[in-house]
């Protein structure tokens, strides 16, 4: 499998948006994504994937809205709610079965917008058995830790540096919103939300539009001399809240398995890692399903930093940018697509997640 | 590039009813097993899972996906695709490039809608499908968009009223047949006509009825699908296109967007003139003009000639292109997001010549089933042959 990325655009990674709706977030990203690309989505796109889920929008069949904002009036869009990688997944389908040479798929969240977040994340749970009226939805998020925590041996300073080291790297990123200097000390004190995790420990929400534009090999050789190729994609889904491990990632395990297989990827050598970090514990619980040996002995001896061997969200991941909802998988691949533009690794697994109570994740393998 | 073959092996139905005793997640299961029984197959055997279901607020959760992918997902790659109406066809175009793509083998379509347990009626979820800014303050119920276009639509092309009731008096009558059906009836024009008037000119018989209700199909790669039946039915052409959501400025006498669906169907089916190359058809018929409107958009009419190929009995089970033989949603019932997949299911069943009372007369080869969804906007046609 090699699917071009040929270009990519965004917008926001705010806290709030006030001066856009999300359709003209869209068209903004869209816009920067064609420029990229050089390409005309009335003539030179084929088929266009939008990912958006009903609750987020406050709007009933949400995807109605997405043909507009990316130029995708009158043809072939498809809308797929879930994580954007599953997105990525349908348009690198698209393009291997052959029915587009190019697809774009785009993916936004407008979080700002929502007032009764905690109630939305009451509706995800099973309405009969899963509603328990929890007044925090980080609830689960606390158990999954405990469990990964004692089975690994992780301590708390683990997970403080894992936000030490991804607030850092985002200072120099411009999504960076919620980026900082901080030291362990600083993020052990903080106050708990959730037993193990502090506020600094979970990835703040975020206004985002992301656009990626995808091509067939043939046309990205078109249109670029250096695409970043798509080598493999996978998508895993583990069970309902109750039935799903906890402590461990299945579901990013069952997407890796897929994934690395298409992408023939045995050797984690030179690889850098864009991976959910939703909460701290996350990147680490992350790391092991993608099958990367002990990551949190890696933390700790520096590995994982961004001029380490292995570098772990050297953009910094959700803890910096913020966690754009759905587009969270989208955010995570245009890290990777930014960082190896820079020529500093030739590959990268981008690892992503539906967040709480979710058990579904994407991994797309990426090469230059 | 040579496209992989991908066929349909199984399909189930759950009974389509107002109010089901089942779960969302039962419902889905129940017609994943039927299916999978068809085929010969076992969940073990799955690869891959779509999931199908039209508005979240149906089910009242969030990530739906989720929910549903319990009912065959477990531990698999699944992922869901939502349309309005049209999600059933989606699942099933993308079930084909789940396959075609080389991704996966062996993929289950499930798809269930359970309007039921909306309240006070399942009509007020459709209050929060509308532009929030320039609609949403007008409190727009769903079946008055409906009555500007088939007002419009009579009034372009000269259509009555008698002449759009055939439609709902044919599919009534086609769903005796049908053991999955909800609606089933033999009316006349005049019960049709007789019937309360909801938002003028659409009167009560002419709406398919709120339901309950689930469907699956399995498709495979076509190299293994003669190991699991001798007779497959192939995906021969797939096409959807979406216009904008901007219903109030264009012209709704003429879904320009199934005519955009169909040409790129025809294209991989390789059929130049769908009138006299399609044997069987299942147009969307949520509302009986809908399948005169979605009969010309799809070509099989010229436009503003459906009525009349109506009349001189085209449509009928023993006409030359036989239009809903299930029953279509008129007399079935419209559980949104396997609404879809009873169409596709209808002629897969007819291909395969196993669809009982329902078969239609003459032999068929090949059939389209077509959905139509989202705000008046979107349309996935799917083209399949034996």
């Amino acid at each position: 499998m090699r699917v071009g990325i040929i270009g990519v655009g965004w917008y926001g990674f705010t806290p709030s948006t006030p001066e856009l709706s999300f359709r003209e977030m869209v068209f903004e990203a869209a816009l920067r994504a064609y420029e990229d690309a050089h390409v005309n989505p009335r003539r030179d796109v084929d088929t266009f994937v939008s990912c958006q889920e009903d609750f987020w929008e406050g709007i009933s069949i949400s995807g109605e809205f997405a043909p507009d904002p990316i130029g995708g009036t009158l043809r072939p869009v498809m809308t797929v709610p879930g994580d954007s990688v599953q997105a990525i997944m349908h348009a690198v389908m698209h393009i291997e079965s052959g029915i587009s040479k190019v697809t774009v798929v785009e993916s936004h969240a407008k979080p700002s917008d929502i007032i009764t977040m905690e109630k939305i994340m009451e509706f995800a749970y099973d309405p009969l058995y899963g509603r328990i009226g929890a007044r925090n939805f980080h609830f689960l998020a606390g158990l999954d830790a405990v469990k990964f925590m004692e089975r690994t041996k992780t301590t708390k300073e683990d997970l403080a540096e894992v936000v030490v080291k991804n607030k850092r790297n985002g200072l120099k990123n411009p999504r960076g919103s919620y980026s900082s200097s901080l030291s362990i000390e600083e993020v052990v004190k903080q106050p708990y939300v959730v037993y193990p995790l502090t506020s600094l420990d979970i990835s703040p929400f975020t206004d985002a539009a992301v656009v990626i534009v995808l091509a067939n090999e043939e046309v990205a050789r078109k249109y670029t001399d250096n695409p970043i190729w798509i080598t493999g994609v996978g998508v895993g889904y583990d069970s309902t809240m109750e039935l799903s491990d906890l402590g461990r990632s299945t579901y990013l395990r069952l997407a890796a398995d897929k994934a690395f297989k298409i992408a023939r990827l045995h050797r984690l050598e030179n690889v850098a890692f864009f991976v959910d970090d939703t909460y701290s514990y996350k990147e680490l619980q992350h790391l092991e399903a993608l099958k990367v040996q002990d990551p949190v002995k890696k933390l700790r001896e520096g590995e994982l930093y961004a001029d380490g061997k292995t570098p772990v969200n050297p953009l910094g991941g959700h803890l910096s940018e913020g966690r754009p909802l759905d587009a969270s998988g989208l955010a995570l691949l245009l890290d990777a697509v930014e960082f190896m533009r820079r020529g500093e690794f030739d590959k990268a697994v981008v690892a992503s997640w539906r967040g709480v109570p979710s058990f579904t994740g994407g991994v797309a393998v990426l090469e230059r | 590039m040579m496209l992989r073959k991908v066929a349909i092996v199984g399909a189930g139905l759950t009974l389509f009813r107002r109010r089901l005793k089942e779960t969302p997640q039962e419902m889905a299961w129940e017609a994943a097993r039927k299916a999978l029984d068809e085929a010969g197959l076992e969940l073990k055997d799955i690869d891959c899972v779509i999931t199908s279901a039209a508005l979240d607020a149906y089910d009242g959760v969030h990530m739906r996906g989720e929910h549903i992918a319990h009912s065959g997902g477990v531990r698999k790659t699944v992922s869901r695709v939502y349309a309005g109406g049209a999600t059933g066809g989606m699942a099933t175009i993308s079930a084909w490039y789940h396959v075609a793509s080389g991704l996966c083998d062996k993929v289950l379509v499930i798809g269930e809608e359970k309007m039921s347990h909306a309240l006070p009626h399942p009509q007020s979820v459709f209050r929060y499908i509308w532009d929030p800014i320039t609609e949403k303050p007008l409190n727009p119920n769903l079946i008055w968009i409906f009555a500007m276009e088939m007002y419009r639509y009579m009034k372009t092309y000269n259509v009555s009223k008698e002449e759009i009731a055939l439609v709902s008096v044919k599919n009534k009558r086609n769903a005796l047949n049908n053991p999955y059906a909800q609606a089933a009836a033999n009316i006349t024009v005049d019960d049709v006509l007789n019937s309360e008037v909801l938002v003028w000119p659409v009167n009560r018989l002419d709406v398919s009825p709120v339901s309950d209700g689930a469907g699956a199909i399995v498709v495979v790669n076509g190299d293994v699908a003669r190991q699991f039946t001798d007779t497959p039915v192939w995906i021969v052409g797939v096409g959807w296109n979406m216009d904008n959501p901007q219903w109030s400025n264009r012209e709704l006498a003429y879904a320009r967007y199934v005519e955009e669906s169909a040409m790129m169907a025809y294209k991989m089916a390789k059929i130049e003139r769908p009138d006299k190359e399609i044997d069987v058809i299942e147009p969307h018929d949520p509302f009986d003009y809908k399948e005169l409107h979605h009969i010309e958009g799809l070509k099989i009419a010229k436009r503003g000639e459906a009525p009349k190929l109506l009349k001189e009995g085209v449509f009928d089970l023993d006409g030359d292109i036989p239009s809903s033989p299930s029953g279509g949603l008129m007399g079935c019932g419209n559980p949104i997001g396997a609404s879809g997949l009873l169409k596709v299911i209808s002629i897969y069943w007819q291909l395969k010549g196993i669809a009982g009372r329902m078969q239609v007369k003459k032999p068929v080869y090949t059939g389209l089933a077509q959905n139509w969804g989202d705000l008046m906007q979107m349309s996935a046609v799917v083209i399949m042959r034996r």
